[in-house]
């Protein structure tokens, strides 16, 4: 398959490619790991008359902690994450995600800020970054902004980054003592998407109250979708069985899948609740094993 | 038409350049600029991996990257494994427990175990199973590619400490 012809541009640095976007409009589109944008330019879904590759600019690959943030750089390869120490040992939520993304030779090329920038609610960072209260940052004609990951997604494929904007870093505040998440995925082969994945992390008290927590659903939906009154209802209250049982509960009611080769509606929401069940409580084992001092 | 452009790039350590669209594929310009033909064109949608190649160390889908974006880069592939007409450890593997049966994804299943056992000579069963995750075999002969990669790791585990 051959995708539609188009004009290529390799800017070096960040004006130079946020130029090449205002000069272009809707012509132009950003080419970053290439692993969603290039099948959908083969098969013409996408036809962009100009492509920005912007995997030349240097200082938008890290991983690393600042300023009571993990931040990540916007052309982070998954398979970094794989490999990054820092993830490992303090972020297993997010090596759980990476992990499961693709197969291994997509996740050499996929990146991270690209994986949220796409916007197809099938993608598996979305519901980790929501449930981690994650920020994005985007870097346009107008200088940086900062947007909050639960405004992020507005619709398939459309996020709030506008037009000559690029996603340049994701922000996650660095977990207090008493933190754990976790991110579980149900696929019918290695490579798939979702058939439903669910994000959990949650901080806990000396007393096992539940003092924060985020749950994030992946391809349940238009958007990812970020379960608040699952939250609502476990803030402030002890992290045992029955609560997270309740809790799934409540997540598989926000569920709004449809039905498809993956499966029926029903079966999916089914799904997200006992996927919830499961991802809180391995949240609350790696909680407890990184205890309040 | 598009602006042509040159690609420069080191293909299994030998210096190649061509002018060529943007929108040539990687595994098109392996195969018909170059040819190249030991990378093959399987599902040409990012699933069987028919089409590895070894980019910059890392093992990718060729049918999923533009040749353009290989620009200054090294790529490997299978024509490149085999030392001075001696089988790598790895094809020998795959001819000494029948890996092949149709044969049609050995290319890209040893060019992902060679990233794989650059990275971790020593794996499980397990992490080459993980490994070749990516890559799909149609005659469903798992079981003795696992074996060849094993194969492959044992030998060249003999070679290094004999060396």
């Amino acid at each position: 398959m051959i995708p539609q012809s188009f004009e290529y541009c390799r800017p070096g640095t960040l004006p130079e490619a946020i130029a090449l976007l205002e000069q272009h409009g809707d012509a132009a589109k950003i080419l970053s790991g290439g692993q969603s944008l290039i099948p959908m330019m083969k098969v013409r879904l996408a036809r962009p008359e100009y492509l920005i590759d912007i995997n030349q600019i240097a200082g938008l690959q890290y991983i690393k902690e600042e300023n009571g943030y993990l931040k990540i750089g916007g052309l982070t390869r998954e398979a970094d994450l794989e490999t990054s120490d820092l993830v490992r040992s303090k972020y297993p939520i997010i090596l759980d995600t990476a992990s499961m993304i693709a197969d291994p030779q997509v996740r050499n090329l996929a990146t991270v800020g690209g994986n949220l920038a796409h916007g197809d609610p099938a993608n598996d960072h979305p519901a980790t970054m929501l449930a981690l209260g994650a920020e994005i940052i985007a870097v346009g004609p107008r200088g940086e902004r900062n947007i909050p990951v639960k405004d992020f997604f507005l619709s398939v494929f459309t996020t709030a980054l506008e037009h000559g904007e690029i996603l340049t870093e994701i922000r996650i505040p660095t977990p207090r003592a008493g933190s754990g998440g976790a991110y579980f995925k149900l696929e019918r082969k290695v490579g798939d998407f979702a058939t439903v994945g669910v994000a959990a992390q949650v901080t806990v008290d000396t007393a096992a109250i539940c003092q924060e927590v985020g749950i994030g659903l992946t391809n349940v939906g238009a958007t990812p979708l970020k379960a608040n009154r699952a939250e609502d209802f476990l803030r402030g209250k002890r992290l045992d069985e029955s609560n997270i049982k309740q809790a799934a509960q409540l997540a598989a009611e926000a569920a709004q899948p449809s039905s498809d080769l993956r499966g029926p509606a029903e079966y999916k929401v089914s799904m997200v609740k006992e996927l919830t069940r499961r991802a809180l409580t391995r949240a609350r084992e790696r909680a407890a094993a990184q205890p309040i001092r | 038409m598009a602006t042509k452009k040159l690609v420069r790039v080191k293909v299994n350590g030998r210096d190649r350049e061509a002018e060529i669209e943007p929108r040539l594929l990687l595994v098109h310009f392996i195969r018909d600029v170059l040819g190249l033909t030991g990378t093959h064109v399987g599902c040409d949608t990012t699933n069987c991996g028919a089409c590895t190649v070894i980019l910059d160390g890392r093992p990718v889908k060729s049918c999923t990257v533009f040749a353009i974006q290989a620009e200054g880069r090294e790529i490997q592939t299978i024509e490149g494994v085999a030392n001075n007409g001696q089988l790598h450890p790895l094809q020998e593997g795959f001819q000494e427990e029948h890996g092949l049966q149709c044969g049609f994804c050995t290319p890209g299943m040893i060019l992902s175990a060679y990233a794989l056992l650059e990275k971790n000579p020593h794996p499980t069963e397990e992490e080459i199973r993980w490994g070749i995750s990516g890559n799909l075999c149609r005659c469903t002969g798992y079981q003795n590619i696992v074996k060849a990669v094993q194969y492959a790791a044992n030998k060249m585990s003999e070679e290094k400490h004999a060396a």
